[in-house]
């Protein structure tokens, strides 16, 4: 039903044969496709676990909707664009170190969720975002995520070039004129959304996985930011679909399981590397007397 | 008949961090055209004066219009070049030489649209000042650090600046990589007429184009041709650790 609306009439074979997994598949491809596309650029400044500060925030906006009774998602997705744009703010004009502004998001966001999903009636509300739950994703789960999967995408094609040249240089393109503080803060609401549409799929504890681990694995062979982008995409799609095999042919978690394929193909990928380039310490300069 | 006003123009800059006197009452002028080097022992405050030029960080007192206007308010600023003191780009940027001087031409254009033909051209262009064309899909993290700054003269000229400010571009670079510096500087100089302030401990490359040096110690102690400076018994042309020796004595 749901690959005919998506123009996909024909029925896919075993593991993939029943609705929910067809439901899987596509939001896991969308996810893992997504995520590492706006991980190559929080890699590249050092903000490879922002995606962990969000996510516990965002699952503080869950235990409030949970409380409030409204759709727990909307609320995740507020709460976790306002923390985004607080740790960039605080990263940039704070005083404050980042990996301890990072470690109070982390901290406050996992308690207040605990706290408010306490008082919707129980914490267990709150385990299939902590988890995921990819085999459990509705239709209506679906058109969300590839609604926020397309505007991630349009967004990277059409401001990629001018987010790459402030992971660059960020004084000179200030200097130059480019809007180094929008485009900080585009990021930062791209992450969150990223987030939010993702802690169903994996759940908050192995969102930033699917965002860095891709692209670690791509940038230690990629020669372009181009090619890094590309390939840990296609690593982060490759892995949602092997890993949702495995997970319903060995009756294995599918959140989990994709992430640990990805991290095991980034220790394999980073061995084959070290055996490829033994030991070959490049000169810091080439200073002449 | 109307004057243009003057690329850069400092007027009476003091400035602390706390209540360490790092700048004082330091004014200047570059014209278009004009190649000024600015030259000061370690701590006489270039870097903080470099930075309150362009903008980046407030200004206590005095005043500083870049063509005529305020630095962060500037009608076209990618008229304006930076290159900052070595960037720890890291062994680690999977970016290729091509895609780092392309950022630099992004400033000419509305950022959020794709390269013209223009744009790449001007990309190749100063790939090639900087005889970095043969390497232009290489990784940057493979380049040797010379090599790296030469990339980041190119992001630079890139985007065509009539005002270049180079914060200690070539500190730890080689010869060839020196000379090729100074003849991509002097193409921006004699043929774009392009104002160029330069901050820089290793001056033998340029000592002969250089039009104005002026030397900073929290003020400026001299301002003049490099001639009148040699008057004094200093000579540009020394190897590049003497040169902050001489400076220390000069008070």
């Amino acid at each position: 039903m749901i690959l005919a609306a998506l123009g996909m009439p024909w029925p896919l074979p075993y593991p993939f044969d029943r609705e929910y997994m067809q439901l899987a598949l596509i939001a896991g491809l969308i996810i893992g496709v997504c995520a590492p596309l706006i991980g190559a650029f929080l890699v590249q400044k050092d903000l490879a676990l922002v995606g962990d500060g969000i996510g516990h925030v965002a699952l503080a906006g869950v235990g409030i909707g949970l409380w409030l009774g409204v759709t727990p998602l909307w609320v995740a997705l507020g709460a976790a664009m306002i923390a985004a744009l607080a740790i960039e703010w605080l990263r940039t004009r704070g005083h404050t170190r980042s990996d301890i502004a990072l470690a109070v998001f982390f901290y406050g966001g996992i308690a207040a969720g605990v706290v408010f999903a306490s008082r919707a009636g129980s914490t267990a509300n709150l385990l299939p975002y902590l988890f995921g739950s990819i085999l459990t994703v509705a239709p209506n789960d679906l058109w969300t995520i590839l609604g926020i999967g397309v505007v991630i995408i349009a967004t990277i094609a059409i401001a990629g070039r001018a987010l790459l040249a402030t992971v660059i240089d960020p004084e000179s393109s200030r200097v130059a004129g480019l809007p180094v503080d929008g485009l900080n803060a585009m990021l930062a609401v791209l992450t969150a959304a990223t987030i939010v549409m993702a802690m169903r799929v994996v759940g908050v504890l192995l969102i930033a996985a699917l965002m860095v681990l891709p692209v670690a694995i791509s940038r230690i062979y990629a020669k372009s930011f181009r090619t890094t982008m590309l390939a840990a995409a296609a690593i982060g799609g490759g892995a949602a679909l092997a890993g949702l095999a495995i997970a319903r042919i060995a009756g294995l978690a599918a959140g989990g399981t994709i992430v640990l394929l990805v991290t095991v193909v980034f220790l394999l990928a980073s061995v084959g590397s070290a055996l490829r380039r033994p030991s070959a310490p490049k000169p810091e300069h080439d200073h002449v007397h | 008949m109307t004057t243009q006003p003057a690329p850069l123009e400092a007027h009476d800059i003091s400035f602390a961090y706390g209540a360490e006197p790092v700048l004082d009452h330091v004014s200047l002028t570059v014209q278009p055209g004009e190649f000024v080097a600015l030259v000061g022992p370690n701590g006489s405050g270039k870097s903080t004066l470099l930075r309150l030029l362009l903008g980046l960080l407030p200004l206590q007192s005095g005043s500083v219009r870049v063509f005529g206007e305020a630095p962060h308010h500037q009608s076209d600023p990618s008229r304006i070049g930076y290159v900052p003191q070595r960037l720890h780009l890291g062994r680690d940027l999977p970016a290729t030489v091509r895609e780092v001087v392309a950022a630099g031409r992004i400033a000419r254009r509305r950022w959020w649209k794709p390269p013209s033909k223009t744009d790449r051209d001007a990309v190749e262009h100063a790939l090639g000042a900087v005889a970095m064309l043969d390497r232009q899909h290489d990784r940057m993290s493979d380049l040797s650090g010379g090599q790296q700054q030469r990339v980041l003269i190119a992001k630079a000229l890139a985007c065509d600046p009539s005002l270049l400010i180079l914060d200690e571009p070539i500190a730890g670079v080689d010869a060839e990589s020196q000379q090729l510096f100074r003849d991509s500087l002097m193409h921006l100089v004699n043929h774009h007429h392009a104002a160029v302030l330069l901050v820089s401990h290793e001056l033998s490359a340029v000592a002969d184009d250089l039009d104005r040096v002026l030397v900073l110690k929290q003020r400026i102690v001299f301002d003049g041709p490099p001639a009148a400076l040699a008057a004094t018994g200093v000579s540009l042309g020394v190897h590049a650790d003497d040169l902050p020796m001489w400076l220390e004595q000069l008070s």
